[in-house]
C-alpha cells in the first residue's frame, strides 16, 4: 500500500492504494470517477484516456503511483461551470457517439489533438484517433465533430 | 407545430455520455458486494475427471466456490436455443444440454467450470488460480467444413449435425438448371467474426432476503426476454421475484441478446450466499465467450440464360453453431438466411439447404445482420461473377432481374410490400460517378496500381417479426412489442418501451414520435426502458425491430390516449365525441371551435370528482387517469433495400487494399431522424467493411482461439475508412402506420460483397476469401502478373 496524491479535476485527493493499482482502477474504484471506461486488457481500445499534466494518456498503461503528484483531468472534469467543452458540444451536435462507451476516451484524446494541432486535416484526425476504437459510429461523425470543435477552440 | 419526425433532433441521451455520467453495469457497486471470477476450460474438448477446490477455499477472502455439481443439485437449468428447426426429413433439431457451469464435459475454450466468489477482485483471481481441474483432453472438432467427419462432440448427436434444413424445391430447381444456357458456380467462406461491443459483458446480482427478490443488472439488449428465459428455463426464480435491469449498455450488435452463463450463475449464487456479486468480463473473456457471428461454408449456383435472365438458384451451406445452440443460433442460418438467399431478384426456382454443425468453438449466434449478410454475400458474389462471365455490365444485369412491380412475391417466403430497386440503383450510380470509373481505373494503372469497382443490391427482412409467422417457423415466443404511455397530472409524459437502446438513440427518436403524436414538447417526454420493474414486457432490440415494431406500439398507445382525450373533451365541453378533433396538442370541437389542450385534459383525467358546479369530466365507463398500453404485433416483416458501390485501389507491390470510395444509397422508408440514421449506416458499413478487409476469428486445430485480443483480431480504426457517401431513396412501408422499415443492419449486410466485388474486380476476377488481407491480395497480384505475362 502507498499513498497516492493527485489533483484530479481541480480537486486535491489523497488515498491509500495497493502499489499495483492502475491509474484507471484508481480513478474508477477509489475515486468513483466511472466516466473513464475499461474496454480491453491490452491497452488497445483507448476508452480510458485521461489527461495527465495536460497530455492524453491511456490510464490503464500507468500505475497510479507512477503519476503521483500529477494533475489529472478526466471526462468528468471537462465541463466549466456546468457548460460543456466545445469538443463535447461538437460530439453532441454532429452525432459523434452512439452507445457512449468509447466516448470519454475519444473526447479526451481529441481534445489533446487540438492542443497540439489547432487545424488538423481529416487524415491527421484519423491517424491521431488510431488508438481509440469505436464499434458504433464508423468514425465519420467523430472526425466531423473534431473538425467542428477546431473551429470553436 | 412543426413536425419533429424527419428532423435532425440532437440526442437527449448525449449529455450524460459526454460528461462521464453514463451508468453502465460495471459502474454499479452495491453495498457489501463480492466479486466473481469464473474458472474456464483451457481446452476445447475434454472431460472433467476431477475438480478440487480445497486449496482454493482456503485462499484469503474467499466467500464461496460453486461448481457444476451445485448447479445440478439445485436443478438450475441450462442455456437454450430459442428456435426449434426441423430437418428436411421432418425430424426435430438435436440440441445438447448446456449447463451454466460444466460438470462432466467442456466443449470450447472458455466454457466455465466453476465460479470463485471473494471479498475483492484480487482475492477472487488469486483463489481461481488454485482451483485444480483434472481434464482428460479429447480431440477437438474446429473446422466448419469437416465438422461432420470429426469425433462426436455431444453424445447422441451423430455427425455433429444439429439439423439438415431445406427451404425451396429441389425438383423445380433441377428443371430450371436443365434449361439454363450457363451455370455460374461459386465456393465461398463467410468468415467468422467476433462482435466486440466496446463495453465488455458484465453483471451485478443482488438478493433481497426480505422480499425474496433477485435483482440482476446486466449488459442485455432485452431484459424482459432474459428474465423470461432465466425464470422459465434457468429456474433461477419465478418472474415476479426476478428483476432484470439493463442500464446503459455499451453496444450489443447481437452479442448481448443471449442470457449467458454468468447471468444465471451470479443470480443463483447471490441468493445462495445472500450477498451481491459483481462480475465484469475482461476483454480476453469477451473474445472467448461472447457469441461469435457468421462462419458459413457455401457452394452456390445460379442458372442463367445467355442474355442474363436468372432461372434458378441453389445454395448448399454448412453453418457452424459452435459448441452449443443458443437463443438465435439456429434461426440465424435458416429463417434469417434462406428466405433472403435470392436477394432482390426474380428467380423462379430456388432452394437453400443448410447443415448446421457443432464444433468445439464459442457458440455462434446473431451478429449485426444475422443471416442476411451471409445470404447477400452469396447471391451478390454470384451475380458479380455472372456479369463477368456473361460480359454484361454489372448494374444492367442486376436491373434486368429486379422485380418490376410491388408487392414483390418472392419465390421462397417473403412478400416485399414496397420498394423501387431501379431508382436505388440509378441514384447510387450517379452518386458514385459510375460512368467515370474507367477513367479513374486508367489513372490508377498509370501509377502502377490496380483499381476495381464493386456493386451490391440488397434487401433485408427486418422489423422482426410477426408472431404468427415466427412461431409457425419454430420461434419459442411471439415477437411483438409493447409500449405504455403515461401522462402525469401536470402534463409531462413518460413512455415505457419494451425495446432497448444500447446506442440506437431511442430516448430521442421515440420521443420525436410521441411528441408528434401527442403535441407535447419533446422536453416533456421521457423514454424509459431497460428495467423489468418499470415497463410491462418487451422483446428487446435486435433485427432492426425497435422502430418498426416498438415505435409502432408507441404510436398505437398514443392514439388510444388521443381517443380517450376526445371523449373527455366532449364531456368537458358538452359536445359529441365525434365532433372533437385533435391537432398539435389541442382537442377542438369542430362546431363551436372551443378547445382544450392535452395538458388540461390530462389534468382533468386525474380529478374526476364533483365539486360545486364542476362536473366530472370522465364519461361513463372511463376510469380516472391517463395511461394507455399497446402490444403491437406486426403484420409483416419490413424490407429495407438499396444499392452500394465501392471502389478500391490495390498496390500490387504490397497487396495493400485502399478503400477509395464507398457509396450507399438505401431505402429505409420514412426516416424519423436523419442524423441518427446516418450514424447507423456509418456504423454498419464499418462492421461490414471490417468483415471484408480486416476481421477474422481464427481457431487452431486444437481449438485455441488465435485471435483473442485486440493485438490479434483486427478491429477497424479511424484511418481504415474513407468518408462514406450516403444517400437515400424512399418508398414508405405499407404495413405499418409510420411507413418505416429499419436501418440498423443495412451497412453490415451490403458492405462485404460490395467491397469484395471491388477487390475481385481489381484482381481480374480472381477469388480471394474474406478478409482480403495484404498477404492474400499480394499473392493474387503475383498470379495476375504471371497470367498477364503468359497472355502477352
Amino acid at each position: 500500500m502507498g499513498k497516492i496524491s493527485l489533483e484530479v479535476n481541480g480537486r486535491k485527493v489523497e488515498k491509500e492504494a495497493p502499489d499495483n493499482t492502475l491509474l484507471s482502477t484508481f480513478l474508477r474504484e477509489h475515486l468513483q470517477l466511472t466516466g473513464t471506461h475499461i474496454g480491453c486488457d491490452t491497452s488497445q481500445c483507448g476508452a480510458c484516456v485521461v489527461h495527465v499534466d495536460g497530455n492524453s494518456l491511456k490510464s490503464c498503461t500507468a500505475l497510479a503511483a507512477d503519476v503521483n503528484g500529477s494533475k489529472v483531468t478526466t471526462i468528468e472534469g471537462l465541463e466549466t461551470n456546468g457548460k460543456m467543452h466545445p469538443m463535447q458540444e461538437a460530439f453532441k451536435k454532429l452525432h459523434g457517439l452512439q452507445c457512449g462507451f468509447c466516448t470519454p476516451g475519444m473526447v479526451m484524446s481529441a481534445v489533446d489533438l487540438l492542443q497540439k494541432n489547432k487545424k488538423p486535416s481529416d487524415t491527421e484526425i484519423r491517424d491521431w484517433l488510431e488508438g481509440n476504437i469505436c464499434r458504433c459510429t464508423g468514425y465519420q461523425n467523430i472526425v466531423a465533430a473534431v473538425k467542428e470543435a477546431a473551429t470553436k477552440m | 407545430m412543426a413536425s419533429l419526425v424527419g428532423s435532425r433532433v440532437e440526442r437527449k441521451e448525449d449529455k450524460r455520455f459526454l460528461t462521464g455520467k453514463g451508468r453502465y453495469t460495471a459502474d454499479i457497486n452495491l453495498a457489501n458486494q463480492t466479486y466473481a471470477i469464473f474458472v474456464r476450460s483451457p481446452h476445447a474438448r475434454a472431460s472433467i475427471k476431477k475438480l478440487n477446490i480445497d486449496k482454493a477455499l482456503k485462499s484469503s477472502g474467499v466467500v464461496s466456490i460453486l461448481t457444476g455439481k451445485e448447479i445440478a443439485d439445485d436443478k438450475i437449468g441450462g442455456l437454450i436455443a430459442g428456435w426449434a428447426i426441423r430437418s428436411e426429413d421432418g425430424t426435430e433439431m438435436k440440441c445438447p444440454g448446456n449447463p451454466p457451469l460444466a460438470k462432466d464435459n467442456v466443449n470450447f475454450v472458455g466454457d466455465p467450470v466453476a465460479v470463485v466468489i471473494a471479498e475483492s477482485l484480487a482475492e477472487a483471481k488469486e483463489a481461481a488460480e488454485k482451483v485444480e481441474v483434472d481434464y482428460k483432453v479429447l480431440k477437438a472438432v474446429t473446422s466448419t467444413a469437416d465438422a461432420m467427419n470429426g469425433d462426436t462432440i455431444h453424445e447422441g448427436i451423430d455427425k455433429n449435425l444439429c439439423f439438415d434444413w431445406l427451404l425451396g424445391d429441389r425438383q423445380k430447381v433441377k428443371e430450371a438448371f436443365d434449361k439454363a444456357d450457363k451455370v455460374i458456380s461459386i465456393d465461398i467462406i463467410n468468415n467468422r467474426l467476433i462482435p466486440n461491443a466496446m463495453e465488455p459483458r458484465a453483471c451485478v446480482a443482488d438478493y433481497n432476503a426480505a422480499s425474496e427478490e433477485i435483482t440482476l443488472y446486466t449488459t442485455s439488449q432485452n431484459p424482459h426476454l432474459s428474465r423470461l428465459i432465466m425464470s422459465a428455463f434457468g429456474n433461477v426464480a419465478p418472474e415476479h421475484k426476478l428483476r432484470v435491469v439493463a442500464p446503459d449498455v455499451g453496444g450489443g450488435f447481437g452479442s448481448k441478446i443471449n442470457v449467458y452463463n454468468e447471468d444465471i450463475v451470479c443470480s443463483w449464487a447471490a441468493k445462495k450466499i445472500n450477498r451481491a456479486i459483481k462480475w465484469v468480463a475482461e476483454r480476453s473473456e469477451s473474445f472467448l465467450t461472447d457469441i461469435h457471428g457468421r462462419d458459413h461454408v457455401t457452394h452456390a449456383e445460379l442458372a442463367v440464360t445467355k442474355d442474363g435472365k436468372f432461372l434458378g438458384f441453389k445454395n448448399e451451406t454448412i453453418a457452424n453453431l459452435g459448441a452449443y445452440a443458443r437463443v438465435f443460433g439456429t434461426v440465424t442460418p435458416t429463417y434469417l438466411f434462406g428466405p433472403c438467399a435470392t436477394g432482390v431478384y426474380e428467380i423462379p426456382a430456388a432452394y437453400t439447404n443448410v447443415k448446421a454443425v457443432y464444433t468445439n468453438t464459442a457458440p455462434v449466434d446473431a451478429y449485426r445482420g444475422a443471416g442476411r449478410p451471409e445470404a447477400t454475400y452469396t447471391i451478390e458474389r454470384l451475380v458479380e461473377k455472372a456479369s463477368m462471365e456473361l460480359g454484361i455490365d454489372k448494374t444492367e444485369l442486376r436491373i434486368k432481374n429486379f422485380p418490376t412491380a410491388f408487392p414483390f412475391k418472392q419465390t421462397l417466403v417473403h412478400t416485399v410490400d414496397s420498394g423501387d430497386y431501379v431508382a436505388g440503383m440509378e441514384k447510387a450510380k450517379q452518386m458514385a460517378d459510375y460512368k467515370g470509373f474507367e477513367a479513374r481505373r486508367k489513372e490508377s494503372e498509370a501509377k502502377g496500381k490496380l483499381r476495381g469497382i464493386g456493386v451490391t443490391s440488397y434487401f433485408e427482412a427486418c422489423g422482426i417479426a410477426p408472431s404468427a409467422a415466427v412461431m409457425s417457423l419454430g420461434c419459442g415466443v411471439g415477437l411483438w412489442e409493447s409500449a405504455e404511455v403515461r401522462f402525469n397530472p401536470t402534463g409531462q409524459v413518460t413512455v415505457y418501451t419494451g425495446s432497448h437502446s444500447h446506442g440506437q438513440s431511442h430516448q430521442t427518436t421515440f420521443a420525436q414520435i410521441a411528441a408528434d403524436e401527442l403535441g407535447v414538447p419533446i422536453e416533456n417526454i421521457d423514454i424509459v426502458h431497460g428495467d423489468t420493474d418499470k415497463g410491462t414486457f418487451g422483446m428487446g432490440t435486435y433485427g432492426s425491430r425497435s422502430l418498426a415494431v416498438g415505435g409502432i406500439a408507441i404510436v398505437n398507445a398514443c392514439k388510444k390516449i388521443v381517443e380517450k382525450g376526445k371523449r373527455v373533451t366532449a364531456k368537458m365541453l358538452e359536445a359529441n365525441p365525434e365532433d372533437v378533433e385533435f391537432k398539435d396538442g389541442e382537442f377542438i370541437v369542430s362546431k363551436s371551435n372551443k378547445k382544450k389542450t392535452i395538458g388540461e385534459v390530462a389534468f382533468a383525467c386525474y380529478l374526476p370528482g364533483v365539486r360545486d358546479e364542476m362536473k366530472s369530466p370522465l364519461p361513463e365507463g372511463d376510469e380516472p387517469g391517463l395511461k394507455e398500453t399497446s402490444f403491437y404485433d406486426p403484420s409483416n416483416f419490413s424490407f429495407p433495400a438499396g444499392t452500394h458501390i465501392a471502389e478500391v485501389e490495390i498496390d500490387p507491390e504490397t497487396g495493400h487494399v485502399k478503400l477509395e470510395k464507398y457509396t450507399a444509397c438505401d431505402d429505409f422508408g420514412r426516416i424519423i431522424n436523419p442524423m441518427v440514421v446516418e450514424g447507423q449506416v456509418h456504423g454498419g458499413l464499418a462492421q461490414g467493411i471490417g468483415q471484408a478487409l480486416y476481421e477474422n476469428a481464427e481457431y487452431d486445430e486444437t481449438g485455441q482461439l488465435m485471435t483473442g485480443s485486440y493485438m490479434d483480431y483486427t478491429m477497424p480504426r479511424a484511418d481504415n475508412f474513407p468518408e462514406f457517401n450516403i444517400g437515400y431513396t424512399c418508398t414508405h412501408a405499407t404495413t405499418n402506420p409510420l411507413g418505416v422499415k429499419g436501418c440498423g443492419e443495412a451497412g453490415a449486410i451490403a458492405a462485404p460483397p460490395t467491397v469484395m466485388n471491388a477487390v475481385i474486380d481489381a484482381l481480374g476476377g480472381q477469388e480471394v476469401t474474406m478478409p482480403a488481407t495484404a498477404e492474400k491480395v499480394w499473392k493474387a497480384c503475383k498470379n495476375l502478373k504471371k497470367s498477364n505475362a503468359k497472355a502477352a
